[in-house]
């Protein structure tokens, strides 16, 4: 800056270009739009959310304000607690079950064959097809009459009664085959696998990105050291896994806990309520029966125990990160 | 006994050809090293001996057993690699006792054993560390520690010092040679650094292409290399290899340089060679053969002079270039001695450590 400037009144545009000098000033400047959309997308309809469920809300009208009452009510009700303990009991099973086999497929697909990166690649695929489309196929699958299930049990009955030579073939036209969706303990147990089957390939590729990081050099030296397959798995794979292990399995509980779109598809909540969760008794009693207010207090009940969750996660990531 | 015994040893993979048929006797408590560029498959035939690759041909015996088929917690063998691939989830004592608790031995016997090579690495206090918080050298320590504890009957280097520095490289060398001279084992060890090999051999094995191009002392390799490969790889700075021919001068014979320069040959010699006059030859003289003009100390030193080039002073000495007949040329002299850049120089060079080369075979005559 050789030539002086002239010196004018700096005009309002000018004062603030030059506060943005200021670091601090342009950090919050900055960090505005984000703030803003997480203000109107998920704090504002977060707080609503949490006053509706104080208020008796019924589609239409404003409710008044009654406290803890629609959690008094919820508590009191058997449906809610079905559904509290069925989303416990889905999480659970089917969060086991996906880190299990997800865990195996990813030592499965690690190993070094041909069309490799081709089946990794497929094992994606029921995570990239919208959930809505996969449930929808599986729940023609699962369908009373057309399933393909049955179709195959009944096929394989078949078969089974010509091998044994036995003259049973025109009952097999009576063998219906379950009612996948229809008996309590078979549609929770449909529900789960259909989750798991979805869930699954986003542990089996996490797992296998956890695993590439693991070095060739320490299954040599555990081959040297006397480690056996299943001992290098154990002292090995598995503790150097355990970071992305936590992390996807902290992930995939918070997901699973609030799943909806699965049990909405598939079964509505039914039969009798079996395979209600917190998401769809939350939609069914706030948008199916209008009653808002409860509608709420079921959602926010998630709350705290998902908090819990995260909690753990941020705590056990902060403690690897310092060690 | 821990006796290591190759056998015609190779190793194919889909296309390449690693070891090309390797045979190779090393006795108990030796230590051999390995050397050779980079790809000549050192690794390949230390990673066969370990057990950690399958063998495609030939044999391998350890003590008197054959072991193709042994996997490599039976081979009685201990590894220190070249990232030292220590768990880094364990710490240093979990990482050295590790495959003592796989095999079950009693605590006690452990504990004994790792402080017993704690003691001799001096790593005792860093035995509730993890290996991230360790330095490279610390962590070369305990890799050599994870070793020692097994108590085997062979250690396997990998190129164990390559991913230290220069400094800590040199120590960590004499340190290996103490450590092998108070546990006696025999040890197979891997580099691409002929200093390294040098230093620390009993004997050299110089691998080329999958194959052995010579073994023996580390002396036997500097004064009486078998092919041109090993001549220049062994020393350093590397030999000169100056196209030649042998003449008939006057008398005897000559090893003839240029038009300018013919070294005569020594009497003593002249038998050996006298059946390649007028081939095509290649002259090899390492830099420290051919130095300034010197007094004689014995009758196969015969002087020349060439005009200098380049000087690169190293302190004790300065290496001298000079081109003869278009080919670059490194000599060796004292500094006090030299000629400045563009002025002739008198050199002395020892005929009694010049080699000459057969180019259609590659092996010294
Ligand atoms: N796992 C492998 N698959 C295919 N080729 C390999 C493999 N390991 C080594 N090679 C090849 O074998 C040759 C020898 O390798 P290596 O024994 O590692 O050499 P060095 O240790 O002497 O540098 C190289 O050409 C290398 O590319
Ligand atoms: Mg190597």
């Amino acid at each position: 800056m050789t030539t002086p400037q002239p010196v004018n009144a700096p005009s309002l545009w000018a004062r603030f270009a030059t506060s943005l000098e200021d670091q601090r000033v342009l950090g919050y400047v900055l960090m505005a739009p984000a703030l803003l959309l997480i203000v109107i997308f998920i704090a504002y309809p977060f707080v609503l959310g949490v006053w509706m469920s104080l208020t008796d809300k019924i589609v239409g009208t404003p409710g008044t304000y009654i406290g803890l009452g629609n959690y008094e009510r919820l508590f009191a009700s058997d449906i809610f607690l079905t559904a509290a303990w069925n989303t416990v009991f889905f999480t659970t099973v089917a969060t086991v079950f996906k880190a299990v086999l997800g865990m195996w497929l990813a030592v499965l697909l690690n190993r070094r064959f041909r069309f490799a990166n081709i089946t990794r690649a497929s094992v994606l695929l029921p995570f990239i097809v919208p959930t809505v489309l996969s449930t929808l196929a599986w729940l023609w699958m699962f369908d009373a009459t057309f399933s393909v299930f049955n179709w195959t049990l009944r096929w394989m009955w078949q078969m089974e009664i010509s091998i044994l030579g036995l003259v049973l073939k025109e009952n097999w036209g009576f063998f219906r085959g379950p009612l996948w969706l229809g008996d309590p303990d078979l549609a929770m147990a449909s529900v789960i696998l259909v989750n798991v089957w979805r869930g699954l390939p986003f542990f089996a590729i996490s797992f296998l990105a956890g695993l590439q990081t693991i070095p060739p050099d320490l299954y040599d030296a555990a081959d040297i050291d006397g480690a056996s397959g299943w001992k290098k798995f154990w002292h090995v794979t598995l503790p150097l896994i355990k970071p992305v292990a936590i992390v996807v399995i902290v992930f995939s509980i918070v997901v699973t806990f609030a799943d909806f779109q699965l049990v909405y598809i598939l079964t509505r909540g039914g039969p009798n309520n079996e395979t209600h969760l917190l998401a769809t008794l939350a939609y069914q009693l706030g948008m199916g029966s209008g009653n808002i207010g409860q509608g709420a207090a079921v959602a926010l009940f998630m709350l705290p125990i998902l908090a819990v969750v995260i909690i753990f996660q941020l705590w056990y990531l902060r403690r690897e990160g310092v060690r | 006994m821990a006796q290591i015994l190759l056998k015609d040893l190779r190793k194919t993979y889909d296309q390449t050809e690693a070891v090309r048929g390797i045979n190779l006797d090393i006795e108990h408590n030796e230590f051999v090293v390995l050397v050779g560029p980079s790809g000549c498959g050192k690794t390949t035939t230390l990673r066969m001996i370990a057990g950690l690759e399958e063998i495609t041909d030939g044999v391998i015996l350890i003590g008197d057993r054959v072991i193709n088929n042994v996997p490599p917690k039976d081979r009685d063998i201990a590894m220190v690699f070249q990232n030292y691939a220590l768990y880094p989830h364990m710490t240093v004592e979990e990482n050295m006792s590790f495959g003592l608790r796989l095999r079950k031995v009693p605590r006690d016997e452990i504990g004994r054993r790792v402080s017993h090579a704690a003691g001799i690495l001096n790593i005792g206090e860093l035995l509730q560390r993890r290996p991230k918080q360790l330095s490279g050298g610390q962590r070369q320590r305990v890799a050599m520690g994870r070793a020692i504890v097994r108590n085997p009957q062979a250690f396997l280097f990998d190129e164990p010092l390559s991913n230290l520095d220069a400094k800590l490289r040199v120590q960590m060398r004499t340190e290996i040679k103490k450590i092998h001279q108070r546990v006696q084992t025999t040890v197979v060890y891997v580099t691409h650094d002929q200093v390294e090999a040098m230093t620390l051999a009993d004997r050299i094995v110089v691998m080329n292409h999958g194959i052995i191009e010579q073994v023996g002392t580390p002396q036997e390799m500097y004064e009486a290399p078998l092919t041109r490969f090993v001549a220049g790889f062994i020393g350093s700075p590397a030999m000169n290899f100056i196209p030649c021919r042998v003449v008939n001068a006057g008398s005897g014979l000559g090893v003839r340089l240029s038009d300018d320069i013919t070294l005569a040959l020594p009497d003593v010699q002249a038998d050996r060679y006298r059946g390649h006059v007028d081939r095509p030859l290649i002259f090899g003289i390492r830099p420290e053969h051919m130095t300034e003009q010197r007094q004689h100390t014995n009758a196969q030193q015969i002087d020349f002079s060439c005009t200098v080039s380049v000087l690169e002073p190293m302190g004790v000495d300065t290496m001298v270039f000079v081109e003869i007949d278009g080919t670059e040329v490194t000599a060796r002299a004292a500094p006090r001695s030299v000629s400045p850049v563009g002025a002739e120089m008198a050199f002395t060079i020892d005929m009694n450590n010049m080699h000459l080369i057969d180019p259609e075979t590659d092996r010294v005559i």
